[in-house]
């Protein structure tokens, strides 16, 4: 039968189902597909912190979410336009996400009473009018992929499994996806099980023929290539470019690579991947606890190599003594924080920013720490290779602040050329670099460990094994200079200052802030940092559709800030700066800059919601001009914004 | 020339120097600040004149401690060093010796650093079996912060933090480090000096971990902790001394000129007990195997250690097996890994590349 096609520009899809029903390999094989495609596209996984909840539950949803566009997005979307539901717990957990007019695809299979009841239903929401306002395309998935895979002999579980692969097939068929990929990655996956690879490709297919022979599904929707500049590109996770960024930062200093590590939900597939990588000599040192795993990296670093420690906010804080101790001995380590929804254990597997305070603040004394924030997946690549550069430059721990929403969302990245890669420069000392007069008149040649570098304040690093050069540092308070210790009050005056310059010096080598304000006439401001990057751009750019003027500035570097933000802050009439936080970031504006900043504030585990966010950025844009927008609705309806000022 | 060709395997890959060297090579300039009295100063000086006989380039040593202290000792070498952090010096020392097979490694410690606040880091060190010397200075007290007791001191003891007497039951740190699966594990008195350098050269002979106790007085805070075992008119009765291949005899001289008491088994038990060799026999007197791997009868021995006042402590080598290390491994698995994958730029590349692509033109 003739299908009819129906061009999208864009198309919102959320896969759920119970945590065992694969939707996280079927989320990502739908975004493989559609990057290979050459869509514009940003991924949101989201699954709960139990290995396995309990089957069937609400708590046991897992869910994967992926925005794909003929045009460039920044966000994984608000809504979703369809909703694939494998189960009664998966449908109830999403149906509140869902506009009016929304698709449905559901497996009728688990609509038995008991589930219905695990979910919370008293009734079939199936067999009533409870959904009634979307398109609902009620089948028994399983039981047509457990008919479709028969001639394999499996057990009726184990071919029912591959339900997930037909679901997939037939969300490809509906958005006229490229099978390949997904034919080629499953016979990869599945080589050493030949049954079950031939279930899953079967029942993949026979999802794909069931979409395009059945008179259920009339049309099929077609989102054209979004228009990229030239280049190789790949789809990728933030996880895996933070990690491919540390690779880089070590072949491009030419130091090897040391993770030193423990395990900890988001930060985790970071070990993983680099334990892959011993080829370029990164060595991964899975330790007994965060604090061996950092006193472990900074041990390396001590002997010359690049110290790198991976964790989430629990683990940063239990790091801490450490982190003081690198910033006292003035040795390089990146430090890496995935955070996670806190305080404490928090919500493991969710997003978060609020650890920026911690970042900034969390040690004893007057100990600066250079931060440095990426802004979507593929950017924690750049971002790391630049967490790199300052901590070898400037002799520095430094933390990369990531998070959860951007460790597990993906997004297509153009993958850059290796020489054109930032050269990072370790620069050993090797020779003595002072000299005194001993008791009989000779000059006598010296190595000083703290006489520093006039234009980084750096202090040379002297690795074991150079020649001469033998000296020793710790954690209590450094004479300037020969780095012996000393108690002398003005010396500990003069050091906490130098260590504070030491790190507000490494603004003059930021280039300038980049200022989107298209017509220059701008009087508000929207500022942020991190994974908030996306959501803040789309919001800006639909109050801009509606007629408004807003201006955008987001943040690479929270300390130091860079040297222009105080005059670009000063120049808007407003600022407004949305963070997943309680207002971290204000603070810091707010007592650096005199600046009146206007908190936007959601801390509910998930990416801030663009459509909130354009109502409250067009409400301060109002507020400051009097100007009235056009219309910012999207079509999503919009739940009213909570705009809140600093705490 | 390396140390492959001296008598010291622990070390091989460090580079030996060409110009002998002496204990004043190993002094650093600043002013030692110990108590007068503090057996570190024992510690020290054997250390120093011991360390130019390794016949390593100095440069290539390096010192990793704690908070305590004898934790100040790096700054009293003229080596690098690095005064860490309480109880982390094991997690440091584990970072820089996987990072370079060219060093020797050292870490000073004390037991409130390493068996306190530091103890997970030290039974995982001990457990990974990681290329490096490990020194515990035990002097069963809290000296640095001014005589609290600490993880080795006897059970009822009065301090500043006790003044009704400590409730808990103190640690055998050589039994510890036999649980722990350690490789080489010995104890050694700081007075005497002819045995803790015999001890520290066999530690830095040894491949992998090795951990020596070092009884070490405190005159300021525990005073005559050690005197059993140090006092001339005790100390051959309380001393039990471990030789490899050599029966466990100690106290006054036997008949056969050999100390009159002997280490046995007990048949009731299976355990060791002390005997008098004359009524056992000199046949049953056990005959030391720091090689057996077994820990069975090393952790035997270390509970001949009298957990109270001290008045029986065996003192050598307990145990020392080869087993492999982990970061020779560790820079084994890296070493095969390159082996073809050299251009790291082209590698690099590859990586980026990796999985499925696609060209916009
Ligand atoms: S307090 Fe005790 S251990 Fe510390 S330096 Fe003084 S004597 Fe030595």
């Amino acid at each position: 039968m003739t299908k009819q096609v129906k061009q999208l520009d864009r198309v919102i899809i959320r896969f759920a189902g119970d945590s065992g029903d694969g939707m996280q390999l079927t989320g990502d094989r739908f975004t493989q597909e559609t990057a290979s495609f050459g869509n514009d596209l940003s991924t949101l996984p989201n699954f709960p912190a139990e290995i396995r909840a309990p089957q069937g539950t609400l708590p046991g949803v897992s869910s994967f979410q992926v925005h794909f566009a003929d045009h460039d997005i920044l966000t994984p979307g608000d809504a979703p336009d369809v909703l694939v539901a494998m189960n009664p717990a998966a449908l109830r957990a999403n149906l509140g996400d869902l506009p009016k007019g929304a698709t449905i695809v559901v497996d009728s299979h688990d609509f038995t009473s008991r589930n219905l009841s695990k979910a919370g239903y008293t009734e079939n929401p199936l067999e009533t009018d409870a959904l009634a306002e979307f398109a609902v395309h009620s089948y028994d998935l399983t039981d047509m992929t457990v008919e479709a895979v028969k001639e394999f002999g499996l057990s009726r579980k184990d071919a029912g499994r591959a339900k997930n692969m037909f679901a997939l097939g037939l969300v490809s068929w509906m958005y006229g996806r490229p099978t390949e990929p997904t034919v080629t990655f499953l016979e990869r996956r599945f080589a050493k099980a030949p049954d079950i690879r031939d279930a899953n490709v079967t029942a993949f297919r026979a999802g794909w023929y069931f979409g395009e022979t059945t008179e259920a599904f009339v049309v099929q929707y077609e989102v054209k290539p979004a228009p990229m500049p030239p280049g190789v590109y790949r789809n990728i996770t933030g996880n895996l470019a933070l990690a491919y960024g540390l690779v880089a930062g070590s072949t491009q200093s030419g130091l090897p690579l040391f993770l030193g590590s423990y395990p900890i939900t988001p930060a985790s597939d970071i070990l993983h991947e680099l334990s892959k990588h011993k080829r370029f000599g990164v060595t991964t040192f899975q330790a007994e606890d965060e604090i061996a795993g950092i006193g472990a990296a900074l041990g390396a670093s001590f002997a010359g190599s690049l110290g790198v420690t991976t964790t989430s906010g629990p683990g940063i804080a239990l790091k801490s003594e450490t982190i003081g101790l690198a910033v006292m001995t003035e040795l390089p380590l990146v430090v890496v924080d995935v955070q996670r929804g806190g305080p404490s254990t928090g919500l493991p597997t969710k997003t978060e920013q609020a650890d920026l305070l911690q970042a900034m603040f969390g040690r004893n004394g007057e100990s600066p720490v250079p931060i440095v924030a990426p802004r979507s997946p593929a950017d924690c690549f750049d971002a790391a290779v630049e967490a790199a550069r300052i901590a070898v430059t400037y002799r520095t721990p430094v933390m990369l602040l990531s998070d959860g929403m951007l460790a597990n969302g993906s997004e297509p990245w153009r993958i850059p050329e290796v020489e054109d890669l930032p050269r990072i420069e370790p620069g050993f000392a090797t020779e003595p670099n002072h000299q005194t007069t001993n008791a009989k008149g000779e000059t006598v040649e010296e190595f000083w460990p703290y006489l520093r570098d006039e234009d980084t304040l750096a202090r040379p690093w002297a690795v074991p094994g150079t020649k001469g050069l033998e000296h020793r540092i710790g954690g209590l308070e450094k004479g300037d200079g020969h780095g012996n210790i000393s108690y002398d009050p003005t010396n500990h005056d003069f050091m906490v200052r130098t260590r504070q310059a030491k790190v507000d010096r490494i603004a003059e080598s930021l280039p300038p802030l980049e200022v989107d304000d298209p017509s220059g006439k701008a009087r508000v401001l929207v500022l942020g940092w991190g994974s908030t990057y996306g959501p803040i751009g789309a919001a800006v750019r639909r109050a801009r559709t509606a007629g408004l003027e807003v201006a955008q500035v987001h943040l690479r570097h929270l300390n130091p800030f860079p040297q222009d933000l105080g005059d670009i802050l000063k120049s808007y009439d407003a600022v407004m700066v949305p963070e997943m936080n309680l207002g971290q970031l204000s603070m810091l504006l707010r007592a650096r800059y005199l600046v009146d900043v206007v908190g936007y504030n959601y801390v509910r585990g998930l990416p801030l919601k663009a459509a909130e966010l354009a109502s409250a950025i067009t409400d301060l844009v109002e507020a400051t001009t009097g100007e009235t927008p056009s219309s910012v609705s999207d079509g999503h309806q919009a739940p009213a914004a909570v705009k809140e000022s600093v705490r | 020339m390396t140390t492959e060709s001296l008598p010291f395997p622990g070390l091989q890959h460090v580079p030996a120097t060409e110009v002998p060297q002496t204990g004043k090579d190993f002094s650093s300039d600043q002013e030692v600040r110990w108590c007068p009295g503090c057996g570190d100063y024992a510690v020290l000086k054997a250390v120093q004149s011991f360390l130019p006989d390794l016949g390593l380039r100095r440069e290539n040593i390096v010192f990793i401690s704690g908070i305590g202290c004898s934790s100040r000792f790096p700054y009293y070498l003229d080596t690098y060093g690095m005064h860490s952090i309480h109880g982390r010096a094991p997690a440091i020392a584990t970072g820089l010796a996987t990072a370079r097979d060219d060093l020797s490694v050292w870490v000073v410690t004390g037991d409130g650093d390493a068996l306190s606040i530091g103890g997970n880091h030290l039974i995982h060190a001990l457990r990974r079996n990681v290329n490096m010397t490990i020194l515990l200075f035990n002097n069963r007290i809290y000296g640095l912060t001014k005589g609290q007791y600490s993880p080795t001191s006897e059970l009822g003891k009065v301090t500043k933090s006790t003044p009704m007497g400590s409730l808990d039951n103190p640690f055998n740190p050589v039994s510890l480090a036999l649980g722990a699966e350690g490789t080489f594990v010995a104890r050694t008195v700081d007075s005497d000096r002819k045995h803790l350098t015999a001890v520290l050269s066999a530690a830095a002979a040894h491949r992998g971990t090795s951990f020596v106790e070092i009884y070490q007085n405190c005159p300021i805070f525990n005073d005559g902790a050690f005197d059993a075992v140090k006092d001339n008119d005790t100390k051959a009765d309380a001393l039990i001394p471990l030789v490899h291949g050599e029966p466990i005899r100690f106290g006054a001289p036997g008949e056969d000129g050999l100390g009159a008491k002997g280490v046995v088994r007990d048949p009731a038990t299976g355990g060791l007990r002390i005997a008098e060799v004359a009524e056992v026999g000199a046949d049953a007197v056990l005959v030391h195997d720091a090689h057996a791997d077994d820990p069975t009868t090393a952790f035997a021995l270390s509970r001949l250690t009298d957990p109270g006042h001290l008045h029986k402590a065996p003192i050598g080598i307990f145990r020392q097996v080869d087993h492999v290390s982990y970061d020779d491994q560790a820079r084994g698995q890296i070493t095969t890994a390159r082996a073809g994958h050299e251009d790291t730029a082209l590698e690099l590349d590859a990586l980026l590349h990796s999985g499925d692509t696609w060209t916009v033109a």
